[in-house]
C-alpha cells in the first residue's frame, strides 16, 4: 500500500517514526508549518523554522525514502501576537516561492479573534497570488461555529474551493464542508478529533471524493501510523483497494498537485501526466 | 565532474536541459544582470524551470558530489549579476532551502566575492546535511579554510559517509594533523569492530603518524577475535602492512 500523509509535523518526531512510517507504506508527506507548543517571540525563529522545514527535515525524510513537502504559513495561535503577525506575513512571499512548498498552511481559527481573522484573510490572498492550495485548520473549541465562519471567509476570498482543504473535521462539520466544495480533511488521533472507526462510518456516508486522511502527528499524543491504520479499518469494513488507494494516495496527490511542486520519487506514470509541472526527482524526463 | 568556468557550465546546461529551460535561464540571466534584486524570486524557481538532472548522465542522482542542472542554473544566475553577487548571496543563503544553499555554495569559485563567503561555507559544514557539506567543500573552501578547519571538515565527511576522494585539491592541502586524525578514526573503527572506508588510507599514508599506526597494528594481535579481524580487513586496503613487512 502506498500512503501519502497530507498533514504530519515530523519536526516533532524521531527517526524511529520515519522508519515505522516507511515500513507502513508512507512514501510522501506534507508538513504544515504550525506552532511548537511554546510561543515564539521573534520573526527570526520563524525564519529558522521555515528553513528547517525546507532543509533539514526534507533531508531527514529522504534518508527513509520519504518525499517531504511542506505548507508554509502563520498559524492561528501565534497570529494573535500583533507585532509577530505583521513581521511573519511580510516574509511569507519569499517562502511561498520555494520548491516543495505545496500549500499555504496551516492557517485558520483557534479562538476566533480579530488577529486570527486578519491573518487568515491575508494568507488566503497570498495563496491566490502564488496559485497555491490552502490547508485550513479548524478550532478545537466551538468547532462548528468556527468551521462555518472559516467557510464564509474562504468563499469571500476568491480562492476556488477545490484548492482548499478544511481540516480536522468531525461528524458535525463534514456535511457543510463537503457542501461548500472544499476538500474535507480528517485527523485521526488516538483519543481526540476522530478515530479510524468513526472515519469509516463517515466515508460510508459521504464517499471518498475530496476526502483527505492524516495523522497530524506532532509533539502531543498522536500516532504517525494512523493513516495506515485507517486504511486497514477501511479494508476490514469492505472498502476496495482502489477506494483506499484513492483516499490515502491519489486524493492528496490530486489536491497538492495543484501547486505544480510535488516531488515524488516513484511517480505513477498516469498521475505524472495528469499533474504536469510537478517535478519528479528521480524519473525526470531527459531533454530533447 | 566539477565545472570550472562559466563556458563549461553553459555547455553542460545546453546538453542536458530542455529548450524551454535553456530559454528561461538565458532570459532570466539577462533580467538579473539588469536588476540584481530580481534574483530573489528567480533563485527558488531554477529547479522547476531548468530541471534537476545530474549534468553527468552517468552520475548517481543520489551522489551529493554530482553537479545537477539546478546547481548549474543557480551558479549562472549568480555569475550574471556580476559584482553585485557579494551583496546578494548572504540573503539568498539565509532564506534558501537546501537546494538553493547548495546552489550558492557551488557557485562560489566563479564569483567575485573574495573571502567574504567563508562564513557561509563554515555554516554549511556545521550542518549534518551531506548535500550541503559536499557543496561547501568545493575549490573555494579548499583554497581558503585554514588547516584545522579543513581537517575537521574532511574528518566530518568520513564520519557521515561522504566520499573524500572527489574533493578537488585536497591532496595539496593534506597535513600531518589531518593524517593523524584519520588514523585515530581508523583505530576507533577497528576497536569498535567496524569497517574502515578505504579512501582514508591515501591521506594517512601521505604523512604516516607513527604512534597511531602502531596502535592500529597492535589490533592485529588483540585478544578479541572480532577486533583482530576488523584490523585485518581495514589494513588490506592500505599499503602500510606491505611496506612494514618489506622493512622487517
Amino acid at each position: 500500500m502506498r500512503i501519502f500523509d497530507p498533514h504530519v509535523h515530523m519536526t516533532s518526531r524521531t527517526t524511529d517514526d520515519y522508519e515505522a512510517m516507511a515500513a507502513s507504506g508512507v512514501r510522501a508527506i506534507v508538513e504544515p508549518a504550525f506552532w511548537l507548543g511554546q510561543p515564539r517571540t521573534s520573526v527570526d525563529s520563524f525564519v529558522d523554522y521555515f528553513n528547517g522545514l525546507l532543509g533539514w527535515e526534507r533531508f531527514r525524510a529522504s534518508q527513509f525514502g520519504i518525499s517531504h513537502h511542506c505548507a508554509i504559513g502563520l498559524n492561528p495561535k501565534e497570529a494573535n501576537d500583533d507585532r509577530l503577525r505583521e513581521e511573519v506575513l511580510a516574509i511569507l512571499p519569499r517562502y511561498l516561492a520555494k520548491d516543495g512548498v505545496v500549500a499555504v498552511g496551516e492557517i485558520g481559527f483557534d479562538s476566533m479573534t480579530a488577529g486570527e481573522e486578519a491573518a487568515l484573510e491575508a494568507q488566503l490572498a497570498l495563496a491566490l497570488e502564488h496559485d497555491l492550495p490552502v490547508l485550513v485548520h479548524t478550532p478545537h473549541r466551538d468547532k462548528l461555529a468556527g468551521t462555518r465562519r472559516t467557510l464564509e471567509i474562504v468563499a469571500d476570498s476568491g480562492v476556488p474551493p477545490e484548492l482548499v482543504v478544511v481540516d480536522h473535521n468531525n461528524e458535525l462539520t463534514v456535511a457543510e464542508v463537503v457542501e461548500s466544495g472544499c476538500w474535507a480533511g480528517f485527523t485521526i488521533y488516538p483519543f481526540t478529533k476522530m478515530d479510524e472507526h468513526r472515519f469509516v462510518r463517515v466515508a460510508e456516508e459521504f464517499g471518498t471524493e475530496r476526502i483527505l486522511v492524516n495523522s497530524a502527528a506532532d509533539w502531543g499524543i498522536s500516532d504517525p501510523l494512523k493513516v495506515s491504520k485507517t486504511a486497514n479499518a477501511m479494508l476490514d469494513a469492505g472498502f476496495s483497494d482502489d477506494e483506499i488507494d484513492r483516499v490515502v494516495w491519489r486524493n492528496p496527490v490530486e489536491f497538492f498537485g495543484h501547486s505544480g511542486r510535488l516531488m515524488l520519487d516513484e511517480p505513477d506514470a498516469d498521475r505524472a501526466a495528469t499533474f504536469e509541472g510537478n517535478s519528479v526527482l528521480r524519473g525526470e524526463r531527459p531533454a530533447g | 565532474m566539477i565545472p570550472h568556468d562559466t563556458g563549461h557550465l553553459w555547455s553542460s546546461v545546453r546538453e542536458r536541459a530542455s529548450a524551454d529551460g535553456i530559454r528561461w535561464l538565458k532570459e532570466t540571466s539577462e533580467a538579473v544582470n539588469l536588476n540584481p534584486g530580481a534574483i530573489a524570486a528567480a533563485f527558488p524557481a531554477v529547479g522547476r524551470e531548468v530541471g534537476r538532472m545530474t549534468l553527468d548522465p552517468l552520475a548517481d542522482p543520489d551522489d551529493p558530489h554530482a553537479w545537477r542542472l539546478d546547481d548549474a542554473g543557480r551558479a549562472l544566475l549568480l555569475v550574471a549579476i556580476g559584482d553585485r553577487a557579494g551583496e546578494e548571496i548572504g540573503e539568498l543563503y539565509r532564506h534558501g532551502d537546501a537546494n538553493e544553499r547548495r546552489g550558492v555554495l557551488r557557485a562560489l569559485p566563479l564569483l567575485p566575492v573574495g573571502d567574504s563567503a567563508v562564513p557561509l561555507v563554515k555554516d554549511a559544514i556545521r550542518t549534518n546535511d551531506t548535500n550541503l557539506i559536499v557543496a561547501a567543500l568545493g575549490p573555494y573552501a579548499i583554497e581558503r579554510l585554514d588547516d584545522a578547519a579543513l581537517a575537521q571538515a574532511v574528518l566530518k565527511c568520513v564520519f557521515v559517509g561522504v566520499r573524500i576522494s572527489p574533493l578537488d585539491g585536497l591532496e595539496d592541502r593534506t597535513t600531518p594533523e589531518m593524517a593523524r586524525m584519520l588514523a585515530d578514526y581508523a583505530h576507533e573503527r577497528i576497536a569498535a569492530e567496524r569497517d574502515v572506508p578505504a579512501e582514508v588510507w591515501p591521506v594517512i599514508e601521505r604523512f604516516p603518524p607513527e604512534e597511531e599506526i602502531e596502535a592500529i597494528f597492535s589490533e592485529l594481535d588483540h585478544p578479541i577475535a572480532a577486533r583482530r579481524h576488523a584490523a585485518e580487513r581495514a589494513l588490506r586496503d592500505s599499503h602500510l602492512l606491505r611496506s612494514r613487512d618489506a622493512n622487517i
